[in-house]
């Protein structure tokens, strides 16, 4: 296809991509360098029959006035990533340098809002992936096993997690955990703890939040790899059984291997989606136990009487580096495979 | 493979039903036992006593007269103006769905024909932006929308989540486009075609089951999407994502979680029905970018 009607072809798309996606990147590196202005303060004298006092409050109209000039603020360089909600400079090497032994050092870095929701979101990527992964291959085996007219309605039943908008599937999980929910009353009287409650304990909420996790992400795994499964050689398999393998060595020897590609495709597009977990935390309302990046992003801006977009720009560019230290391996293998077929 | 090389031993056989029926009570019994409360008062939904409360209604009898009441619904839907967020809902998702797919299947087109070295390249850039956490891109919109006075407005949402959506639609259409094979719309050139003819008259008409995928997914994106409405649209302008977490700010003090539940199940209704419709759609389109991607 010539240069001039490609470009035709694709310009709507990339005119939406770089106004929408790249601009916004770097939009937020700028932001992160600025830090919203210090309210003005005025001294005024309240004078009442019984004298005269001096009291100093901001200056709402002098904060309009230079919100407009300079809408981003001050600027700051590095300030924001270096402060205490983000990278948290000075008290990593506080911690550092005086510190009880292993324990206090790690549950100090722990206590950081940065360091949380940066623990919180990878545990969530690499327990949730490899988990959902697991149970939607165990799945799949068995929905294979199914007579055929049993497939439709099981496949519709188990894709419902995963379709599921996610705000709404953590609402519907976090309403049965509720004490007073049929999970929660359950486990209450399994346990026979009348005090056990799953927003109590840090441990426990982040148990649900994996659970969630697990539940929301394990059909696209399931159907994926169910796919997958309909391609298996059957000569292959036969040959295997001739030869004397059993089901379990026909599973690990030829299934898997054959399912290994697929794998790697189904790790890196949960990977990408588990790092921005987000709507769980608002669901769950576990904010107090449990936060991610991305929540830290959204609660910057929601912040009540002013929005912080300094701080929430150094999250996100943040979490951009993270995604793309993630991504890395992925794309370095496509570059080299690319140089390896154009020479 | 033969039956009696396939036949399994009754133990595997018991073992796989029983995994198989947890996994479905586990996937499905959420939204059974929420749709069946939503018909029933706080005091039994909630309940403190036992949820037996709420299969059989005890305290919504005592409190409305029968079994099941539709006040979660009254609340939400009138009270709450929850119906205002089901039309921008509407209009939100069929925009995206149709503006993505008309810009996605032009892109995908090119990307798919073409043989130079800058379409692989864009590809991977769809890839690393298809990566990027959407709350992250929301912040650097927040404060140019302000500036440019088009916050809280519906049709910025909308363009905003056609481009977040595109990186997506380029991939999967451009994988469906590869299936189809170039000669096709080569000999429609030879016999005077010019490019966009062959594409809008011999290609699109083949193209229909990948734009039909393609299209389930964005409507799925627009639908399901909290970050970027959530934070880019005005109190009015909500759509039922974002107003369903309103409503557990305001709502759950007063008393009046069922509301919120009602408001849940009212917006699970229509992904039900498209599964219902498209499950095959669907499982194929996910399969299509795992399989050839």
């Amino acid at each position: 296809m010539p240069h001039r009607t490609f470009l035709v072809f694709i310009a709507p798309s990339i005119l939406a991509m770089v106004l929408f996606i790249t601009l916004p990147i770097l939009s937020v590196i700028v932001q992160s360098l600025f830090v919203q202005h210090e309210a003005v303060l005025i001294t005024v004298e309240n004078c009442t029959p019984f004298g005269c006092e001096k009291e100093t409050r901001v200056d709402h109209a002098a904060m309009q006035a230079l919100r407009e000039e300079r809408p981003l603020g001050q600027f700051a360089g590095f300030a924001n990533y270096l402060n205490r909600n983000h990278l948290a400079v000075d008290e990593i090497g506080a911690i550092l340098s005086n510190n009880q032994g292993f324990g206090d050092t790690l549950s100090r870095i722990f206590n950081l809002p940065f360091y949380r929701a940066l623990s919180f979101t990878l545990l969530y990527c690499f327990v949730v992936t490899p988990l959902a992964m697991a149970l939607g291959f165990a799945v799949a085996l068995a929905v294979n096993t199914l007579p055929r007219l049993m497939k439709g309605p099981v496949i519709f039943f188990s894709l419902l997690p995963m379709i599921i908008t996610p705000l709404v599937g953590s609402l519907i999980l976090s309403w049965m955990f509720n004490p007073s929910g049929i999970l929660g009353a359950s486990l209450q009287s399994l346990t026979g703890d009348p005090g056990l409650s799953l927003r109590a304990s840090p441990i426990m909420t982040w148990i649900v939040l994996l659970v969630y996790g697990i539940w929301t992400n394990g059909p696209f795994s399931f159907v994926v790899f169910y796919a997958g499964l309909q391609t298996v050689p059957q000569d292959t398999m036969e040959s295997a059984r001739i030869d004397g393998a059993n089901r379990w060595e026909v599973t690990r020897f030829v299934i898997i291997p054959h399912l290994a590609p697929l794998a790697t495709f189904v790790a890196l597009v949960q990977l990408m989606d588990n790092f921005r977990v987000f709507e769980p935390i608002v669901g769950f309302s576990a904010e107090a136990n449990a936060t991610s990046l991305s929540w830290l992003v959204f609660n910057d801006l929601v912040g009540q009487d002013a929005q912080l977009f300094g701080s929430a720009a150094s999250t996100s560019v943040i979490t951009i580096a993270g995604v793309l230290i993630l991504l890395a391996p992925v794309l370095l293998r496509t570059w080299r495979d690319f140089n390896r077929k154009a020479a | 493979m033969t039956d009696i090389a396939n036949r399994r031993p009754l133990a595997l056989k018991t073992l796989t039903t029983v995994f198989l029926v947890i996994w479905l009570i586990a996937a499905a019994f959420p939204f059974v036992w929420t749709v069946w409360g939503s018909f029933k008062v706080e005091a039994d939904f909630f309940s403190r006593q036992s949820w037996w409360m709420a299969i059989e209604g005890t305290r919504t009898q005592a409190q409305t007269g029968s079994a099941f009441t539709l006040q979660g619904y009254e609340g939400a839907w009138i009270k709450n103006e929850f119906w205002k967020a089901a039309i921008n809902t509407m209009i939100v998702t069929l925009s995206v769905t149709i503006i993505s797919l008309t810009i996605g299947t032009l892109g995908g087109y090119a990307l798919a024909r073409s043989g130079y070295r800058y379409a692989f390249w864009i590809l991977i850039a769809a890839l690393v932006f298809r990566a990027m956490p959407h709350i992250t891109l929301v912040s650097g919109y927040m404060l140019p929308f302000f500036e440019l006075n088009i916050w809280g407005v519906l049709p910025t949402t909308i363009i905003v989540l056609v481009a977040i959506n595109q990186p997506f639609t380029l991939w999967m259409l451009h994988s469906f486009f590869l299936s189809i094979p170039k000669d096709l719309d080569e000999s429609a050139m030879v016999d005077g075609c010019t490019r966009f003819q062959a594409f809008r008259m011999v290609i699109m008409p083949v193209m229909w089951p990948g734009v039909i995928t393609t299209g389930l997914f964005s409507f799925l994106l627009g639908y399901n999407d909290f970050a970027v409405t959530s934070m880019l649209l005005s109190q009015q302008n909500q759509t039922m994502v974002p107003k369903i977490a309103s409503f557990l700010g305001s709502i759950q003090n007063e008393g009046n979680v069922m509301f919120a539940v009602a408001a849940v199940v009212s917006a699970t209704v229509p992904l039900f029905i498209l599964v219902l419709f498209f499950q095959r759609q669907i499982v194929s389109g996910l399969t299509a970018g795992a399989v050839k991607g």
